[in-house]
């Protein structure tokens, strides 16, 4: 993985587009009015990768991406972009271009005069300026719409022009705060395939701020989890899903379960707990480490469990709650006395064989490899 | 309860509404179409119906400059009063209106000062001023104290509404534009004007409107050189021909004027936005 370190001092852009990469070095953010929204944030974005700050509203993820892009001050901390210190610099000498949440376009002027502002207020003559947002046109496929007005557009359409304004500045970095939340679902998943296209494309970084888990999944090579102005974790899309780090990540990307239970002996690695109800665990310490009678939790992924006829080690027995069929697979959620839901995925196929209904008992059971520890925080 | 009638024709109240209706708007404009009208007596009519003759006689009357008074001076004042009070006016409030986004030291002092200059009465706040420049031994003029009275009158206006144009402005266009590499006079002049333009002719139109029809705030400030109110108001007192009612139609058909002009040009605005399409 490139890092910051590896310092690149011109601010033009590589054909092997490795420019862009940022890092955060404490930095902070508290508003005149007291609150503080980012607290203290280390982190490293790779040049030319595309990168998720994902978390609900209010956790600091659009001041973070906001700090990047020039139009916020961090209040301590440093931010380097391809190794040199932006802070304080505007956002055009930092080589970053945001595109806004609502996307910004001037409603006054057209397509191309959009597109062609920042060429604009740089002096570029009127038809150089033309003939570059025109090229820039063509790219986003809004040829035929040039001479429109940004209220003329559809929503799809308006995005692309925000995007064509923002790369004919020829940034290393594209700051997107959340692209996609003003189009409809339909749209949402082919502009989110749009973008990442692009960005494999370009080669330049994108930071992309979004509240939905499966969006930042989807196209990010790195996916940063936030709350409360911190980082919680910060790894491939994959490792995010699959190997959440602790209890919040793991619940707020979904797809897992979270049980906690006590360690009663470590043997080769792997702990015996008890859960409160009693129930038997085995779990993979890996390189963490247990000491018997500690409360440990851990996560279990919602598809990887098995109906089980009885109760054995790993496996959860509970009253069916509710049964929801979601095409290629069948969530069913069992109430347990005493402890929280506990979410199955199961095959469709596999339920329909053997169908349960609700109110009666269900036992699930998984792999001693399908469990999996948590940090506790 | 069904108000609309069984064979299905309008229900009652529609015609004790439109007659409501009916009787407001005789009641509003049938004294000015009797002055409009009486305005255009032949020379030998007095003040009352019936008609006696018709003509022009009272409008040459009245501009002659005879026993009427100093209506074409008025104007003369008048109208550049009512043109720096609202070249002001607009600069002003819109740069308040900019300023108010954020709050700042005092801000609310501030405005709660501009709202008391509002509700402060006029004609005591025009005796204010004239006695403080008697008292510094300055000479009142339609230029010095009457515009500044009047601005007491324009400004809160202008304020109040900028307040609720920029109430529906998204910052984020400007941060847009500084993005995109604009210093903040480009943004100024390529998006946030452009953009709030409509709202800044509503504001220029009440500046001059305010100014032009100034009464209270102007009868002692505006020094020996009247405005046009106040040579109304004081042909008023001694004209006793129907060149006064010559005066409100003249005075009227410019009000016309000025309100066609206006809405002419923000049409021509919003259609050269729309036109942009065919383009």
């Amino acid at each position: 993985m490139d890092t910051a370190a590896e310092i690149t001092p011109s601010p033009a852009r590589t054909v092997t587009g490795h420019a862009g990469a940022i890092e955060l070095a404490g930095v902070a953010k508290r508003f005149p009015n007291g609150a503080l929204a980012v607290n203290g944030i280390n982190l490293r974005i790779a040049g030319g990768s595309y990168c998720c700050l994902l978390g609900p509203s209010g956790c600091g993820k659009t001041t973070t991406l906001r700090m990047i892009a020039g139009h916020e001050e961090p209040t301590a901390g440093e931010i380097l972009i391809d190794g040199s210190n932006v802070v304080g610099l505007s956002p055009r000498a930092r080589g970053t271009a945001m595109m806004f949440q609502s996307y910004a376009l001037f409603p006054h002027l057209s397509v191309r005069d959009n597109v062609a502002f920042s060429l604009r207020v740089r002096g570029t003559p009127r038809a150089e300026r033309y003939r570059e947002a025109d090229q820039v046109i063509e790219q986003v496929q809004l040829t035929e719409f040039a001479a429109r007005l940004p209220g003329q557009l559809s929503g799809g359409q308006q995005q692309r022009v925000a995007l064509a304004r923002a790369l004919i500045t020829r940034p290393r970095v594209l700051l997107l705060d959340e692209p996609l939340s003003a189009l409809d679902e339909f749209l949402r998943l082919q502009m989110r395939a749009e973008l990442r296209e692009m960005q494999r494309r370009l080669g330049i970084t994108f930071v992309h701020v979004t509240h939905t888990q499966l969006e930042a999944v989807a196209v990010a090579d790195q996916v940063v989890v936030m709350a409360h102005g911190e980082v919680r974790q910060s790894s491939s899309a994959r490792g995010i899903y699959a190997e959440p780090r602790s209890a919040y990540v793991a619940q707020f990307m979904g797809g897992q379960n979270v049980l906690r239970g006590t360690v009663e002996s470590v043997a080769a690695g792997i702990a015996t707990l008890r859960g409160p109800g009693g129930e038997g665990y085995a779990v993979r310490l890996g390189a963490d480490k247990a000491l018997a009678g500690q409360t440990v939790e851990f996560a279990v992924r919602r598809d990887r469990l098995s109906l089980a006829s009885s109760s054995t080690v790993n496996s959860i027995t509970g009253r069916v709650r509710a049964i929801e069929y979601q095409g290629t697979f069948v969530k069913m959620t069992l109430t347990r006395s005493g402890a929280p839901d506990f979410v199955a995925y199961v095959d469709e196929g596999a339920y329909f064989r053997a169908p349960v209904a609700v109110g009666t008992m269900a036992s699930f059971g998984w792999e001693l490899d399908e469990a999996h520890l948590l940090v506790s925080e | 309860m069904a108000i609309v009638s069984a064979r299905g024709g309008r229900p009652w109240t529609f015609y004790v509404l439109a007659a409501i209706f009916v009787g407001y708007v005789a009641f509003l404009y049938g004294p000015m179409l009797c002055i409009y009208v009486l305005s255009f007596q032949g020379p030998q009519g007095g003040l009352t119906f019936p008609m006696r003759g018709a003509g022009l006689h009272w409008f040459n009357q009245l501009l002659s400059q005879g026993d009427t008074g100093d209506l074409i001076g008025a104007i003369s004042r008048s109208l550049p009063l009512a043109v720096l009070v609202m070249a002001i006016t607009v600069i002003v409030s819109f740069a308040a209106g900019m300023a108010f986004r954020a709050r700042f030291p005092g801000s609310n002092w501030l405005f709660y000062l501009v709202v008391a200059s509002l509700v402060a009465p006029g004609y005591v706040l025009g005796i204010g001023i004239g006695l403080m420049f008697q008292l510094l031994g300055w000479n009142t003029d339609w230029y010095t104290s009457a515009l500044g009275a009047q601005l007491s009158w324009t400004l809160p206006f202008g304020l109040l509404i900028m307040f609720a144009v920029f109430g529906r402005y998204d910052r984020a266009y400007e941060e847009a534009a500084r993005d995109l590499g604009a210093f903040p006079v480009q943004t100024l002049r390529l998006v946030v004007v452009p953009m709030l333009l409509p709202g800044v002719i509503a504001v220029a139109l009440f500046g001059f409107t305010l100014s032009y029809d100034e009464f209270a705030r102007t009868l002692q400030t505006v020094g020996s050189s009247n405005t046009v109110p106040i040579e109304i108001w004081s042909m008023t007192q001694n004209v006793t021909t129907p060149s006064i009612y010559a005066l409100g139609t003249l005075t009227t058909a410019l009000s016309f004027v000025v309100i066609g002009v206006s809405l002419g040009t923000i049409a021509l605005i919003q259609r050269r936005r729309v036109g942009m399409k065919s383009l």
